[in-house]
């Protein structure tokens, strides 16, 4: 018992131990969220520069409350159920209809935009948000194939049904992603990836279970950390997973397939429960600044949208066909569209059939 | 008397009473609710009939209690001697505690150093790789992902386990090697008996949260194994499809019960026993 | 005999190196002059100085630690009440109810939690924040107390209580000098697994976080996307560290008490030396 009790007692003491640090810290790095000059900016985890964060309070004043999240359908789920009063998010093109359908955004006002010139007019104007009403392109990028030059051919690799050659027995890692793969699968049969017919679904789910026994792992942000380890020979996944696995190991090359493949946005947007208008604007410009969006480049990795920003990134990186492909490569690439509820419940459950067919 | 114990249970339940209302009756009420309308609100089976006529979900229903009791077994073999090792140490309480310290370091940064210890240029291959063998194929193997879940479960499983048997009377072990009972024989009709309350809670605690891991199974497994935490995460998550996702939780929850019931039941004939 | 004990530690030293590998390679890896945990590129603090610089990540470190001491210490509090309630039940079905309401929330997974104890926070209109991931911390770790403070309940010998009762002892005195002194072992492992499991936490905390409060955990899945950084494995090792200079210090302490300690005391109540 007096053991008991002298626990207790230690764990109050070093409670309010903590509560001290952690006041002070607060008042020093001034995170405090009552003050008005505040950016609630809700991202992914490490998705922009810390420095420009920095910057962003020396120029304006603002201060940044930065919290995160680790996918499109979490973030979604908190801003729907209210609660929150984030100013800024960054959702994924598919999600950004969604959210526009549901009224959970705020239209963005163009007169207070002062860098929207400065980016690639392909990248604006998207069939998600036409006229950019409600986003701004934060990165950009595409699906495609890494694989690694020391157990494949480059040649062996250049298309989508490539995959399917049974020289790849068990060698393939496959994004978790029931979107991503059926897409692979209705693009080699020519259809196209936002398909709302219920033959050419059942079609790419059997094109997709034909794929199994190349399958060697269906996964998902663990991709780059595998295939930097000489996991597996071939890998389907983002360009973003593709820059970050390709600077840890030489070996390994991304492909974007000719024939096509899935254009993958992050915009900006700002929820409805934006509380910091002004302060968010004043975000949105100082991110479309050539020089700031080009620095976060660098740090991301991902390809920017900011025509401007990209003329100032290293020669090395704006001229890469892997992150910055071609015109014609990109004029054969497609943007998903929101399926809605009950196509979006048929593709998952192709999938998860697909999934569950393992041996 | 009988007033006074009034008073206690009064005390003792008004905590754990507001607790059991706001966060476990209310949202069972919300997942039965969800799991029984429609989106409209009206009532229907719809969403048990998908899951019963579905082959998919209860292949997956099998492999969660198939795989749970593999790691629950895993774990049980690996803890018990330990356990009972751990017991018979000086400071056996630091050494407890080393158990213990391992399980504060992140989840998830755990599994990136178990990809890197098992991957085919990880540790262990580099290590085998001395003497000789080549390197093997070990990440996305059913057994890969048990000996992650185990290592996950194994501090979990011995906590309790330790725990009952520090509470045996040493002397109750001497006095059953002084009526003639060898070392195997006063494990089993002495130390093992006695220490049942520990292994049920240890089983417990490891059995009923494996029925929903997820993250292993896709890090480790390679999503070879997909157990219904998978398929509700996706419900709730990628489909947005509340309902079917509720479904299955309140199955889950069934299934629950029933292992709990199981179990008890043998609990008080144990208890009779020893009373 | 001899051999028999080296077989014992033998088997000892086996599972602590299986549960300290992965916590090695991280720590090793925090040295990494690389940027992954593949490929020794040299040794170097560049990590740690990178870590010391960021006070936003050293702030949610503290906030954190802050919601799992405070909320294993309260719900080991509740629960242990909750325990004693179940176990001060007459009927074995009312027992099975209230146990199987109890592990209800041990069986759900995190996503199921997470989304319901949102919706039950902004229907009663609560801010999102400190407070409402305290409150759910607190909500989900009750159980396992609970499941670990009741073995300890069914093992205390009941002519103990009686001899208590008889000689006039009342409710309070009961519980502080008779029941808590014999179940504070089982106290303690629920706080240990309380404070591993909101440690852990990810979807929960996710779910009810809001107004710019973090914890470490939400901190480090959301960097999945872009890679966990070797920041976050030279913060772990430096907890580890911490934590372990921590049980040393207890192992010297309880080594020098432990020489002055007679050990008559013990045998009355054996279990009053907790961990």
């Amino acid at each position: 018992m007096k053991k008991l009790v002298m626990g207790m007692i230690g764990i109050c003491t070093i409670v309010l131990i903590l509560f001290g640090t952690q006041h002070y810290l607060a008042s020093k790095t001034g995170t405090n969220v009552s003050s008005n000059k505040v950016l609630n900016l809700y991202n992914w985890g490490d998705y922009i520069d810390p420095e420009l964060l920095k910057k962003f309070t020396k120029e304006t004043g603002y201060k940044v409350s930065y919290e995160t999240f680790d996918s499109n359908e979490a973030m979604y789920t908190k801003i729907k159920q209210g609660g929150t009063s984030y100013d800024l998010t960054v959702p994924s093109d598919y999600m950004i209809q969604k959210m526009k359908r549901e009224h959970l955004l705020l239209p963005l006002d163009h007169s207070k935009l002062t860098g929207l010139k400065n980016y690639d007019t392909r990248f604006l104007n998207q069939s998600f948000d036409h006229n950019n009403q409600y986003s701004l392109p934060y990165f950009w990028g595409t699906l495609g194939i890494i694989y690694n030059d020391q157990y494949i051919n480059a040649k062996d690799i250049q298309h989508w049904d490539d995959l399917w050659s049974p020289k790849f027995k068990n060698q393939i890692m496959l994004i978790d992603s029931a979107r991503d793969a059926l897409a692979i699968a209705l693009i080699t049969q020519d259809k196209s990836v936002n398909t709302k017919s219920r033959a050419d679904l059942a079609a790419a789910q059997a094109k997709l279970t034909a794929l199994m026994p190349n399958v060697k792992a269906i996964i998902a942000d663990e991709i780059k950390m595998y295939m930097a380890q000489n996991e597996a020979a071939i890998a389907v996944t983002y360009s973003g997973e593709a820059s970050e696995a390709l600077s840890h190991n030489k070996h390994l090359h991304y492909v974007v397939p000719s024939e096509g493949s899935n254009l993958w946005f992050d915009n900006v947007v700002m929820p409805k429960t934006a509380k910091h208008q002004a302060a968010a604007y004043a975000f949105l410009n100082f991110m479309s600044d050539p020089k700031n969006a080009a620095q976060n480049a660098e740090y991301i990795g991902y390809a920017t949208p900011n025509k401007k920003a990209k003329v100032l990134l290293p020669k090395a990186i704006r001229q890469d066909k892997q992150f910055y492909p071609n015109d014609q490569t990109v004029k054969h690439l497609q943007v998903y569209d929101d399926l809605g509820q009950l196509w979006t419940e048929k593709y998952n459950d192709a999938f998860l059939e697909f999934k569950m067919s393992q041996k | 008397m009988p007033k006074s114990k009034q008073q206690r249970q009064l005390f003792y339940i008004i905590p754990y009473g507001i607790w059991l209302v706001l966060f476990v009756i209310a949202p069972l009420i919300l997942l039965l609710f969800q799991s029984l309308t429609t989106q409209n609100g009206h009532f229907t089976l719809q969403n048990y009939a998908t899951y019963f006529a579905s082959g998919t979900y209860l292949l997956m229903t099998f492999n969660s209690v198939w795989y749970a009791f593999l790691i629950t077994i895993i774990t049980l073999v690996i803890s018990y001697p330990m356990a009972y090792l751990l017991n018979r140490l000086k400071q056996k309480h630091f050494w407890l505690l080393l158990v213990i310290l391992p399980t504060w370091i992140n989840l998830l940064l755990k599994t990136y150093a178990f990809i890197g210890l098992l991957s085919k240029t990880g540790t262990v291959n580099n290590f085998i790789g001395l003497m000789g063998i080549a390197p093997q194929q070990l990440l996305f193997s059913n057994w890969s992902f048990l000996l992650v879940a185990a290592y996950i479960e194994i501090p979990f499983m011995i906590l309790p386990i330790f725990n009952s048997l520090a509470e045996i009377n040493p002397r109750l072990a001497q006095a059953s090697r002084d009526l003639g009972a060898n070392q195997w024989q006063t494990l089993r009709r002495v130390i093992l008996p006695l220490s049942m309350p520990g292994i049920k809670a240890g089983i417990q605690a490891v059995f009923i949260p494996s029925l929903s891991l997820f993250m292993i199974t896709r890090l480790i497994g390679g999503n070879r194994v997909i157990t219904l935490g998978t398929a509700i995460e996706e419900h709730f998550l990628v489909t947005q499809n509340w309902r079917l996702g509720s479904t299955i939780g309140v199955i889950l929850i069934v299934a629950m019960v029933i292992t709990m019931v199981l179990t008890r039941e043998r609990a008080r004939k144990s208890s009779r026993n020893r009373g | 005999m001899v051999k028999k004990i080296k077989w014992a530690n033998g088997y000892l030293w086996l599972v602590f190196i299986l549960l300290y590998l992965p916590i090695f390679f991280l720590i090793v890896y925090s040295f990494n002059a690389g940027d992954v945990m593949q490929g020794w590129e040299g040794f170097s603090f560049k990590h740690y100085t990178e870590l010391f610089a960021d006070t936003r990540i050293i702030e949610i470190v503290v906030s954190t630690l802050l919601i799992a001491l405070l909320s294993s210490l309260i719900a080991s509090i509740i629960g242990t009440a909750g325990a004693l309630y179940i176990y001060n039940l007459k009927y074995a079905l009312a027992k099975n109810i209230f146990l199987s309401l109890n592990n209800i929330l041990l069986v759900s997974p995190d996503v199921i939690i997470g989304a319901s104890f949102l919706i039950l926070f902004t229907v009663m209109g609560f801010a999102l924040g400190f407070t409402s991931v305290l409150l759910s911390h607190i909500a989900f770790s009750i159980p396992i107390v609970v499941l670990m403070v009741l073995p300890r309940l069914q093992e205390m010998n009941q002519s103990l209580v009686a001899a208590a009762k008889d000689l006039g002892a009342n409710n309070w005195q009961m519980l502080s000098r008779v029941i808590l002194p014999v179940i504070s072992p089982g106290i303690l492992a629920g706080f240990f697994m309380a404070f591993t499991y909101s440690l852990d936490d990810f979807a929960v905390t996710f779910f009810v976080t809001g107004n710019g409060f973090t914890t470490l955990s939400v901190e480090i899945y959301s960097r999945a996307r872009q890679g966990v950084s070797l920041e976050i494995n030279a913060l772990s090792a430096m907890m580890f560290m911490v934590s372990l200079l921590l049980v040393l210090a207890y192992y010297i302490i309880s080594t020098r008490s432990g020489k002055n300690k007679k050990r008559g005391t013990r045998l009355v109540l054996p279990a009053s030396e907790g961990l």
